[in-house]
């Protein structure tokens, strides 16, 4: 039996370098594993916080409509009651951080009105489209239309 | 965009997996393939092949060393990837690598490597002057019991290591294999048969390689070549590529007679984006070509010179068809949208950091290693008969 | 080994100190609610309801979330694509010319059924790629929003492989996996997400499934809707109305 231990002593060595090498592991993964990981599943909780900071280039409606109640009132009556405003303003958040130094500029509207009522067989047939070369002949859309009402 | 026909979702254009992620199951299926060769000689009393042992021992572990850097090399950020022994996401199939490799690497390959080698360690450590016998000073591990016993011990301790080692492989490739296998949104690649296919097939090329590298090793010391030896692993790599043929055409058969929604999006690549590479590379040269030359050397007798070539000839060959078989599954399932209306295009890039000069560099490592590796631990069995 | 009082008391004041240390560095970091955040996540199940037949294919959604989220040029949070189907209902022609950034050139082929399909990440309850992120640092957080953690993504990519819907691509820059995040900064703070904000049509609509005032149930028991590829299985929770067979 003791002649057994002495010839097998040997494999202990192996064996003691991986428990070594485990325990290191154990010390390492304990001491950098990142904080709180796995409160709510597995990530990291801090995660959530970090994507949350990202800042909003859109205002949104309700800030749009606290300084512009005229606008808000003729949009209302018409058929462009339910598009908000920077649906064809663009992105307003740092307008309406500092509505005194940033200053939108107006869309270029031959373009902007076009992309949403240019004729196209895909678009649902009860959306009024028209073929603009046909319609207007050049003619810019807000010379005949209210771009917040466009009613004729 | 150019190079994409029909329609592809926008973000599919591009494709995430390169060229080294082909490398990587190829490599690994080197280490599995030429470990479960030298687990013949130990486990199943092959004693033909015993010429190949510590080879093949070393071949595995040559590529093993090699088998994480291209995977480092693809990631974003490489310098996160110690996240996955931190925080390994159980349901993720990736994140058991580490633990795989690492358990593959100390439990099974580098013990297996040190009980066989302790007695030339040992051996070296006290004839040996100057920094090496340092080197084998360590790698002693401080201990040159050399007694009959403790060598029996040894062999009793390697044999169940082995042991181990086998399932040890196959868990290695064919959890390489599930990677691919258990991506349900990609048809090209969803198949239970992918662990499977890729288990024979990383045995095939690792047995080829081992063949090659014995005849190689074998030419540059001026040593006669073991005939017995050599028909024998070459019969071992028929009886495996024979399997492999077959899972891969049951594979075949089954996605071409089933024809779900993904078949003609999947059919047309083949004719068309992978003929080359599939039907030609993969099927006839490196599949039918090297068995029909290993069927015919079991069937007909020829002379040793002329076996020894059709050996190499198969071996090589063999090597080339598993290359393109990886290659097939990893770009091959990356060209075709999973709208199954469209077709895009890789075009390896050479100087680029997943480009074909580090694939290149990488696929030379192993063997730099491997030459290392020879010259420290040297497998030479008759070597030792004459030293001793 | 005995304790003074002392030495319990001292233990005790830099235990303190940690805590009120790691305190103020989660605040900094944000992690504790801001005061005034009233957002609670487990009161909320995010997903959004996609009318086909109001869709009219303006890209202002994609205009949208680009300047919203800062997306790579290239690549796509969301995008629309136009769907023209023949008799031939397997081969339909589909375009997404850069995602339909600036919308889509006019067609106007007769006899042909076309439409377009705004698509973006499905916010999937049962994710596979979440499911096959080596180290979590892609989730469904506690309120449904499938994200992924910028500071512990690796980069392996193996998640835009597993998205059976392409909605997930490589950051060229930040090198890592990038996608919708539904606009969490948004919908966290009260608003609606960039791309519902500037439809102009209503096409778009976030919806709270966990909200009972949501109009959203109504929606869904009064109409016969979609998710893409059902046979994924993957609890998508962007419910289409009147989908067409033919997409994929």
């Amino acid at each position: 039996m003791n002649r057994f231990l002495r010839d097998s002593g040997h494999l202990a060595r192996p064996a003691l370098v991986l428990v070594a090498g485990l325990a290191v592991f154990l010390v390492v993964r304990g001491a950098v594993i990142p904080k709180n990981f796995g409160k709510y599943g597995h990530y990291r909780p801090a995660a959530l916080d970090l994507i949350r900071q990202h800042p909003a280039a859109f205002a949104g409606q309700d800030q749009c409509l606290a300084c512009h109640d005229e606008q808000a009132k003729t949009r209302a009556s018409g058929k462009h009651a339910h598009v908000a405003c920077e649906a064809c303003h663009g992105p307003q958040a740092p307008h309406a951080a500092d509505f005194v130094n940033v200053k939108p500029a107006l869309p270029d509207v031959a373009a902007l009105c076009a992309r949403c009522h240019e004729n196209d067989a895909a678009k649902p047939k009860n959306f009024p489209q028209v073929v603009t070369a046909e319609h207007s002949g050049g003619v810019v859309c807000n010379t005949c239309h209210q771009p917040h009402n466009p009613h004729l | 965009m150019s190079g994409v026909e029909g329609f592809m979702y926008p973000n599919e254009v591009e494709l995430q997996w390169s060229l080294l992620i082909v490398l990587y199951p190829y490599i690994t299926g080197l280490v599995a393939g030429a470990f479960i060769l030298a687990s013949l000689e130990r486990v199943f009393k092959v004693e033909a092949v015993k010429p190949t042992y510590r080879l093949a021992l070393l071949t595995a572990l040559a590529f093993l060393l090699v088998a994480p850097l291209p995977l480092q090399l693809h990631l974003g950020h490489p310098e996160r990837s110690f996240e996955m022994y931190l925080t390994p996401h159980r349901s993720s199939a990736m994140a058991m690598f580490g633990f795989v490799y690492l358990w593959y690497l100390t439990v099974v390959l580098l013990l297996e490597i040190w009980l066989e080698y302790r007695p030339d360690i040992v051996r070296f450590a006290q004839t040996r002057t100057g920094v090496t016998r340092w080197i084998y000073k360590a790698l002693t591990l401080g201990s040159e019991n050399l007694s009959p016993s403790s060598l029996r011990i040894d062999d009793r301790v390697g044999y169940v290591v082995t042991v181990i080692g086998i399932p040890s492989a196959f868990l290695l490739h064919g959890y390489v294999g599930f990677i691919f296998g258990s991506v349900k949104a990609n048809p090209w690649w969803s198949t239970p048969l992918m662990p499977v296919v890729f288990l024979f097939s990383a045995m095939t090329s690792g047995i080829a390689a081992v063949l090659v590298l014995y005849v190689i090793s074998m030419k540059l010391r001026k040593t006669p070549i073991d005939m017995r030896c050599l028909d024998t692993v070459a019969k071992y790599l028929f009886y495996t590529f024979v399997i492999d043929f077959s899972l891969e055409m049951l594979d075949l058969v089954q996605r071409t007679y089933e024809a779900d929604e993904s078949f003609r999006s999947l059919d047309f690549m083949v004719h068309t984006r992978l003929w080359l590479s599939q039907v030609v590379i993969q099927i006839f040269l490196g599949t039918l070509g090297p068995l029909a030359v290993l069927a015919v050397t079991q069937l007909r007798t020829f002379s040793e010179t002329l076996r020894r070539r059709l050996y190499i000839t198969a071996s090589l060959l063999t090597l080339v068809g598993i290359f393109a078989m990886r290659w097939n599954v990893v770009i091959g399932g990356q060209l075709f949208s999973k709208s199954f209306l469209g077709y895009t295009t890789y075009k390896v890039q050479f100087a680029a950091r997943e480009g074909l000069l580090p694939a290149i560099a990488l696929m030379i490592l192993p063997f730099v290693l491997f030459y290392a590796l020879v010259k420290l631990l040297p497998p030479w069995q008759e070597h030792k008969a004459t030293e001793a | 080994m005995e304790m003074t009082r002392r030495d319990l008391l001292s233990q005790c004041s830099k235990l303190l100190v940690l805590t009120a240390t790691a305190a103020r560095a989660l605040e900094q970091a944000g992690n504790a609610p801001a005061p005034g955040d009233t957002y609670h996540m487990a009161d909320h199940w995010w997903g959004m309801i996609i009318d086909i037949d109001k869709c009219i294919g303006c890209g202002n959604c994609v205009r949208a979330c680009s300047q919203e989220n800062q997306v790579p040029a290239g690549y796509f949070r969301t995008w629309v694509e136009r769907y023209q189907v023949t008799e031939d209902r397997d081969h339909p022609l589909v375009e997404s010319p850069d995602g339909a950034i600036n919308g889509f050139p006019p067609t106007t082929r007769p006899g042909v059924k076309s439409f377009f399909v705004p698509k973006l990440c499905n916010h999937c309850a049962d994710s596979p790629c979440t499911q096959v992120c080596p180290v979590g640092a892609t989730f469904i957080s506690p309120d449904g929003v499938v994200l992924i953690d910028p500071e512990y993504c690796l980069g392996c990519r193996y998640c835009i492989q597993a998205c059976p819907y392409g909605c997930r691509y490589y950051h060229p820059e930040k090198d890592i996996a990038d996608k919708c995040t539904l606009c969490y900064h948004r919908i966290t703070k009260g608003l609606t997400t960039a791309c519902c904000e500037a439809c102009p049509t209503g096409a778009r609509q976030l919806v709270d499934l966990k909200n009972p005032k949501d109009p959203v149930h109504a929606f869904l028991r009064d109409h016969k809707v979609q998710v893409l590829k059902p046979q994924m299985a993957t609890g998508a929770k962007i419910f289409y109305n009147d989908l067409d067979g033919s997409v994929r």
